[in-house]
């Protein structure tokens, strides 16, 4: 079983984020880390692979400035190989364009027999569109199941309990397909030493778009085709009374929620 | 100068139609002239409800309620494409479907989506989108420089629905085309969760734990607190994450966006991702040991201390007054 991965590499996302002031577009600087999204996919990845018995995990990675920090980080959980996608010409880029671009990557990664299924997250943490995945599945024309808690495969269909907002749902997808899962899905396991040392090896294959037949126009900024308008701060909330609980601050809670007239 | 037409993308819920599509029909007839509803699965039945929220016309997709991305998103390209009239823009939640059918429609059409938006208005004849970004407390708003049809995904809650717009819509059926491969899933069952007391994004008030609980047993308390306050429990990323609850409770920017009366954030420090899921709240009350914890900055009653020392004293000052 071939199972491709699609993995964001973000900037820390505890660091205060903020404009490019010339494209107000965010700005993605600084030590960059594999999504924490992302690490459920790749386990989900390195699970489902195992069960059937053997086969390959690839991380696909789209990143503007060459970078595969983030990228490591997935290889040394266990996946196999890498595929990034960098070039200038990315910076700007949107959901679709992003998409176009990875899908791009999942058929140089399954060569002439094609993957069996590609995982990605629900969204980014980054940038939380949450379009991409599907946008890449109708790009190579597979079926999708988004928002998943539990996913099982027996090589030639995934099963998979997709999240609802009254439960979920029990779905039956044929492979090849795509899948999305939610955090929580599995438990991602932590690399071990030597397992980071064994990933410094690992093929990771940095390409630019041309290596992938894709024009210029149809990403980054041109691509994208939209444009910010204007910048302008919220309405701000204001702190009101803190107080440093003395063993009694429950009481102030119940007062206000009776001023309140909750109780 | 309003757009001439907009379709609304309107999820079925319950045998009628989804309050967060009801919202999106507000908007889109603040925004032009003539708004038409798109919905599938057991809704149906709603077009009086939807004509009453300002939708001229109900288009119904003859598909069930789970997995519809593919089905309802064919019928739509199908039907843009036979339209002597087609619509400027495409408004759909969201939501787990709304995201699903919004994908699908960005590829057939070759157009771009702007995700998130909590606000869009007119101008110069196209729409702009905000969008709420660093925590909400910067609005960015965008727009798009193609003539496709412009498509927005938008969060729950953006606009109050409003009755009283007009008659019961006229039901037309839009045919699904073949959607050949990608159309290759089945839902076998539908389960639905025991989830007891209000929905997370209809309750009037809302009880969100955090890391700050400490361990995943302790969120019974969060659950039995919003129980007494009959509101709804929630959950900051980190805790889903980590696997104490599901995805379902999450509050925040990946995840569900409330606008409660109360919100009680416990153990919660107030990263970004989940401000701006709940921001909105009419009052807000947080409880967290560290003094400089960035949710004191935005709450109405802030408590500086250890949560499992607190909560089972409120716990049980509540119980003792029902």
């Amino acid at each position: 079983m071939h199972v491709a991965v699609c993995v964001k590499q973000i900037p820390d996302p505890a660091a205060p984020g903020r404009l490019d002031p010339t494209t107000r577009t965010l700005v993605r600087e600084g030590k960059f880390v594999m999504d924490d999204s992302d690490s459920y996919g790749v386990e989900m990845a390195l699970q489902l692979v195992q069960a059937a018995g053997g086969g390959q995990v690839t991380v696909l990675s789209m990143v503007p400035n060459r970078e595969i920090k983030g990228v490591k980080d997935a290889l040394a959980m266990g996946a196999d190989a890498a595929i990034v996608v960098s070039d200038d010409a990315l910076t700007g880029s949107d959901a679709l364009s992003t998409a176009k671009v990875l899908a791009a990557a999942v058929r140089r990664a399954g060569g002439d027999a094609g993957v069996d299924l590609v995982i990605a997250a629900t969204e980014s943490t980054d940038g939380y569109t949450g379009t991409t995945p599907v946008q890449l599945a109708a790009l190579l024309d597979l079926p999708s199941v988004t928002f998943a808690k539990k996913v099982v495969s027996d090589g030639v269909k995934v099963t998979v309990e997709r999240q609802t907002d009254e439960g979920y749902d029990e779905v039956e997808c044929a492979l090849p397909a795509l899948v999305t899962v939610t955090a929580g899905v599995v438990e991602p396991r932590y690399p071990s030493f030597k397992a980071i040392m064994a990933a410094k090896t690992k093929p990771c294959q940095v390409l630019g778009i041309a290596d992938l037949g894709l024009d210029a126009s149809s990403v980054g900024f041109a691509g994208a085709r939209q444009e910010i308008t204007d910048v302008v701060a919220a309405e701000a909330r204001t702190a009101g009374d803190i107080v440093e609980d003395d063993g009694e601050a429950h009481l102030r809670i119940v007062a206000f929620l009776e001023t309140l007239k909750v109780i | 100068m309003p757009l001439d037409k907009i379709w609304v993308v309107v999820e079925p819920a319950g045998g009628g139609a989804a309050t967060n599509g009801l919202e999106l029909l507000r908007g889109a007839r603040q925004l032009a002239a003539t708004v038409e509803a798109v919905t599938f699965g057991d809704a149906n039945g709603a077009a009086a409800t939807l004509g009453d929220h300002g939708a001229s016309t109900v288009l119904t997709v003859d598909t069930p309620n789970a997995m519809a991305g593919v089905p309802v998103a064919a019928a739509i390209v199908a039907a843009l494409a036979a339209s002597p009239a087609p619509p400027a823009a495409i408004l759909l939640p969201q939501t787990y479907e709304g995201r699903d059918i919004a994908g699908r429609l960005s590829v057939a059409l070759d157009a771009p989506v702007l995700a998130n938006a909590v606000g869009l208005a007119e101008v110069d004849g196209r729409l702009v989108a905000e969008h709420a970004v660093f925590g909400g407390s910067t609005i960015v708003k965008a727009a798009f420089t193609t003539d496709k049809v412009q498509l927005f995904l938008v969060r729950p809650k953006s606009f109050a629905a409003e009755g009283g717009a007009g008659a019961a819509g006229t039901v037309e059926a839009l045919p699904i085309p073949d959607t050949g491969r990608s159309g290759a899933t089945t839902v076998v069952a539908r389960h639905a969760e025991e989830r007891q007391g209000p929905k997370l994004d209809e309750a009037a008030v809302v009880v969100s734990g955090g890391r700050g609980l400490g361990d995943k047993e302790r969120y019974g308390m969060i659950e039995e607190l919003a129980r007494l306050l009959k509101g709804a429990p929630g959950a900051s990323r980190a805790i889903v994450d980590a696997g104490w609850v599901p995805y379902s409770y999450q509050v925040g920017q990946t995840g569900k966006t409330v606008k409660p009366n109360v919100y009680l954030a416990v153990g919660i420090s107030g990263a970004t991702q989940h401000m701006v899921g709940m921001k909105g709240a009419k009052k807000i009350i947080a409880i967290n040991k560290d003094k400089e914890a960035p949710i004191f900055a935005i709450a109405d009653l802030g408590i500086v201390g250890d949560v499992n020392k607190i909560l089972p004293k409120l716990i049980d000052a509540l119980k003792s007054r029902s």
